[in-house]
């Protein structure tokens, strides 16, 4: 993936989706809360990246930041989201909206909630195309419609447009949700969690479809995820987040053979099939800690067992570990001058 | 669909047999039918006659039994007062009420619905703010009160609208309406408005709240994060689920409603159902006031049954009511 | 910690302090009340002493008008009555009736609730089967029939030495389902949860877990509940005296008075009804304010309807 990377940026390509420095808040009752402390990562065209961390480390609130959708009383306070150039946590609403659903899809988490339970399916999936594209007729939206739910597997498709929700089972929703977010041909599919709400013999089928359609479409996939097994999996690249930073980036196979900052090899080490039959799993000691109260300097050094007198002090950049991951750790030397690693 | 709809006239059935008994106790307890047909001036042993003749001495149940096959007839009696049969004088009344009850609940349809939605959709607007704290007033005057200062603000000192009756009726076969006359308008309009006055607050804060939690529910993130517009998020998607709660306590409230006539119909002296219980009441007419009974009772469970079917009709994944 | 302190740092505190609306309709819910338990002492005139009204002072103009005198600072009703008097003496009569009739409802429904909404089963079946039912014929009208049927067989004198504890026991009766189903919902809601389970496992018979571990937690819900009820309550005491079905006219709530002053509304003695109004309103809005100010705060599920 990294030759695809520098083939990229040595023609001057720009790349499908840029995050910068993106901080966002929330404007609570009793005083502001900072979610994501300075988010920064990017996507190729076709490229599938993996966000991954606890709940509560930011990454679902970065994949709605993306579209400008960020629940209330949140907000962007200062970064760039590019998409193809075009920086959309400062468009107008109207722009905005014709990139939502359209060229960027969305995968929600819960298949039982995402869907109106009083719209067929027909109408929440034709309805899409409408928007976007308000000269199609009918008859072609329902083409459309039918065929996308081909593709996602879904039996007797004719039939099903015409009933509502509650009449599918939530694997069966998911899969349509995919087909909703594969109406527009979208360059992008955010997926938020697409799987955790599913039960563990589904999850694997719609991971794998899901799979199978970004590289057959050629889409960009990011995975919002805690499940580091299902990453290792689908993507080719991985941003680790705590706290609401990203404390390690690199290519999949690399952060999960050779994770470089102590959270990510905390985390590695507590999956179940990394440590022997039959011993105990590894935890991480503590928990994360809460948006209000993260601690000075670097956000992990309470529970990492690498912890030195500068971690309490300042707060750790991006920086090669002893691979090319990227990680914020002052185990590394820090880096002058490397664009990507800020 | 249909095992839900057998459910709910069953269940409709039994209410309505529940209604028939306690209209049977009640004609049985409040007043002696003998006396009021024959009258005072009439000897022991005629009255005794009487009382056999009428049945009045047989076991309850046949009573009741004769009762319930009069009423299904439409036989409820025949009032004290008025010398008539009961229903003839219910059938005769009911179109002032129906009349009041159409136009209060026109006025609430019309702006409950467009003000909840904005309110909901604008929370911190000042309009929806002003809204909001107005209808807590709104709700706290009782409807007699808002019928009486409606009277002394436009009829005693402005002299603008009529204080009381219908006005100008035109006959349509036997439902005399005020609805076609401006003076019938002239006369419906403040009893109207008065009855409206705590239904509407309500139905606004209704709709808002239930229109917010819906806003909030993550299918309307989804309609967000599809691209959808306001108009399309607000109107298709995020109201027609707010429907279905306010349906069910729209049915509720209607039963509210009737109540509410007896007093609006009070101050205004309109001359409908309400306005003829509170006299039968003070008359002790005992069939006419068990007529009303079994009369509201039988509009309330058709209005609730209706509503309940509507209610499986909007709403595909039909619950049963009570399982919210 | 004491109960005091815990208070001091609750939500709810934290929120009452900010909020002067709720502040104000305390402060003047309070007045009210402490008003209406001492009226005797407050109140200048007695209005149910016969020795002290006098016919000959009836209709008397509050004293800021014209034909007004200091003697009855809000004039005088139709009998020769205080307005001042008979109106806290009236406000007292409504709060006893709102009060008595919620805790009736609160009691009978609380229990109901609690039980139906831990067993299930066939009796929870029955019992909102009956609550339907019950809700979906208006609480008022129901009242009012019992009322009127009540009057007529009784008659009207008698009606009135038992009004009081009829009106409780008619409002108290009508309401129940809206405590049973907001309790039953927050039981069957805590019944899922795992400290419920564990009691069960530990041997608690199900009376003690119902009362010690999950009634605790219905609580919030109900105090909401609770105030709302009680505007409602002295509402439909008002709707019900004002038809002549509650409390009479020599013993009147600010319903009565209202209704005694209506006729002579249209001859201008417009204090009457007027000045009862806005004390009944003032008190149902305080109360209804304070209602909304709690539901924000701890922004129960109430059944509606």
């Amino acid at each position: 993936m990294s030759s695809i990377r520098s083939y990229i940026r040595a023609n001057g390509m720009t790349s499908l989706l840029e995050v910068k420095d993106l901080v966002i808040k929330f404007a609570l009752r009793t005083g502001e809360v900072t979610a994501t402390n300075g988010v920064s990562f990017t996507l190729e065209k076709g490229e599938r990246l993996g966000l991954v961390g606890e709940s509560g480390a930011g990454k679902s609130v970065t994949g709605f930041s993306i579209i400008n959708l960020i629940s209330k009383p949140g907000y962007i306070a200062s970064g760039e989201v590019n998409f193809l150039g075009e920086d959309l946590a400062r468009v107008s609403d109207e722009r905005i909206r014709s990139i939502r659903g359209n060229r960027i899809s969305m995968i929600f988490q819960d298949p039982m909630m995402t869907l109106n339970p009083v719209l067929t399916i027909g109408t929440q999936m034709t309805e899409t195309l409408h928007q976007h594209n308000p000269q199609m007729s009918k008859a072609e939206a329902r083409a459309i419609a039918l065929d996308k739910l081909r593709k996602v597997y879904i039996p007797s498709p004719e039939k099903r447009l015409g009933q509502y929700p509650h009449e599918f089972s939530g694997g069966m929703r998911q899969r349509i949700i995919i087909a909703i977010a594969l109406l527009t041909d979208p360059e992008l599919i955010i997926a938020d969690e697409p799987t955790t709400a599913l039960d563990v013999t589904i999850q694997a089928e719609i991971m794998e479809l899901l799979m199978e359609l970004c590289e057959t479409e050629d889409m960009g996939l990011i995975l919002i995820t805690h499940d580091l097994a299902v990453v290792a999996q689908v993507t080719q690249n991985i941003a680790v987040m705590y706290a609401g930073s990203v404390v390690e980036k690199g290519p999949t196979a690399q952060v999960v053979a050779d994770p470089q900052h102590p959270y990510t090899q905390g985390l590695i080490a507590a999956l179940p099939q990394s440590s022997g039959h039959g011993e105990r799993l590894n935890q991480i000691p503590g928990m994360m800690p809460t948006l209000k109260n993260i601690p000075p300097g670097c956000s992990f050094n309470p529970r990492c067992p690498h912890v030195m007198e500068v971690c309490k002090q300042q707060v750790p950049s991006l920086r090669s570990g002893k691979n090319s991951n990227l990680a914020a750790c002052h185990l590394y030397p820090p880096e002058k001058d490397n664009p990507s690693a800020r | 669909m249909i095992a839900f709809m057998i459910r709910r006239l069953f269940q409709a059935l039994i209410v309505i047999f529940i209604i028939s008994v306690i209209g049977f106790a009640i004609k049985q307890s409040v007043g002696d039918p003998v006396r009021e047909l024959t009258g005072i001036s009439v000897s022991e042993e005629e009255r005794v006659e009487f009382r056999e003749k009428l049945g009045l001495n047989d076991p309850w149940y046949v009573q009741y039994g004769r009762f319930f096959g009069d009423a299904i007839q439409g036989d409820l009696g025949t009032s004290f007062f008025y010398k008539r049969p009961a229903t003839e004088v219910i059938l005769e009344k009911a179109p002032a009420t129906l009349e009041l009850v159409f136009v209060s609940s026109l006025i609430i349809l019309l702006f409950s619905v467009p003000l909840g939605v904005f309110s909901a959709i604008k929370p911190d607007s000042l309009f929806s703010r002003a809204l909001m704290g107005s209808s807590i007033v709104g709700v706290s005057i009782p409807v007699f009160l808002t019928a009486i200062m409606m009277v002394y603000l436009f009829s005693i000192k402005l002299s603008w609208l009529p204080s009381y009756g219908r006005g100008e009726l035109v006959m349509l076969g036997g439902w005399g309406t005020g609805l076609l006359t401006l003076d019938g308008w002239l006369h419906i309009l403040m009893p109207s408005v008065a009855l409206s006055s705590i239904m509407l607050p309500l139905f606004i804060r209704l709709i808002r709240s239930e229109m917010m939690e819906v806003l909030e529910s993550e299918y309307i993130k989804y309609a967000w994060a599809k691209g959808l517009t306001h108009r399309r998020v607000w109107f298709v998607h995020a109201f027609k689920n707010t429907l279905l709660p306010v349906i069910t306590v729209g049915g509720v409230q209607l039963g509210v409603t009737i109540a509410f006539t007896i007093l609006t119909e009070t101050v205004f002296q309109w001359q409908g159902l309400g306005f003829m219980f509170m006299e039968a009441v003070e008359r002790s007419d005992a069939p006419l006031l068990v007529a009303y009974l079994m009369f509201v009772g039988i509009v309330m469970v058709g209005v609730n049954t209706i509503v309940d079917l509507i209610y499986g009709l909007v709403n595909p994944t039909i619950r049963i009511a009570g399982v919210k | 910690m004491n109960r005091l302190d815990k208070f001091r740092q609750s939500f709810l505190w934290y929120s009452f302090k900010r909020d002067k609306v709720a502040i104000a309709c305390l402060l003047v819910l309070l007045i009210l009340v402490l008003t209406a338990i001492f009226a005797p002492l407050i109140a200048p005139y007695n209005p149910y002493d016969p020795e002290m009204i006098d016919i000959m002072n009836s209709e008397i103009p509050p004293a800021w008008e014209a034909e007004g005198g200091t003697e009855f600072l809000l004039g005088t009703d139709s009998q020769g009555r205080d307005m001042l008097s008979t109106m806290i003496y009236g406000m007292r009569i409504s709060i006893i009736i709102g009060l008595g009739a919620v805790a009736l409802q609160a009691v009978l429904g609380v229990l109901i609730g609690l039980f139906a909404g831990y067993h299930g089963g066939r009796l929870d079946a029955f019992f909102m089967r009956a609550a339907d039912v019950q809700l979906s014929f208006s609480y008022l009208m129901v009242a009012i029939f019992m009322s009127a049927i009540l009057q007529a067989v009784v008659g009207v004198a008698k009606f009135g030495e038992i009004a009081i504890p009829f009106l409780v026991l008619v409002i108290g009766l009508s309401q129940w389902p809206q405590y049973a189903r907001t309790v039953r919902a927050s039981v069957l809601a805590e019944r899922k949860k795992e400290y419920v389970e564990a009691a069960r496992v530990a041997g608690f018979t199900s009376s003690r877990i119902i009362l010690d571990q999950i009634f605790p937690n219905t609580l919030s819900p109900i105090l909401v509940l609770s105030t709302i009820q009680v505007a409602n309550a002295v509402m439909s005491e008002a709707a019900l005296s004002f038809l002549g079905l509650g409390m009479p006219i020599d013993r009147p709530s600010l319903g009565s008075l209202i209704n005694s002053g209506f006729e002579l509304i249209f001859s201008g003695a417009w204090w009457i009804t007027a000045l009862p109004g806005l004390l009944l309103v003032i008190l149902v809005l305080s109360i209804n304010m304070l209602g909304d100010f709690l539901r924000d705060v701890f922004n129960p599920k109430l059944y509606k309807g």
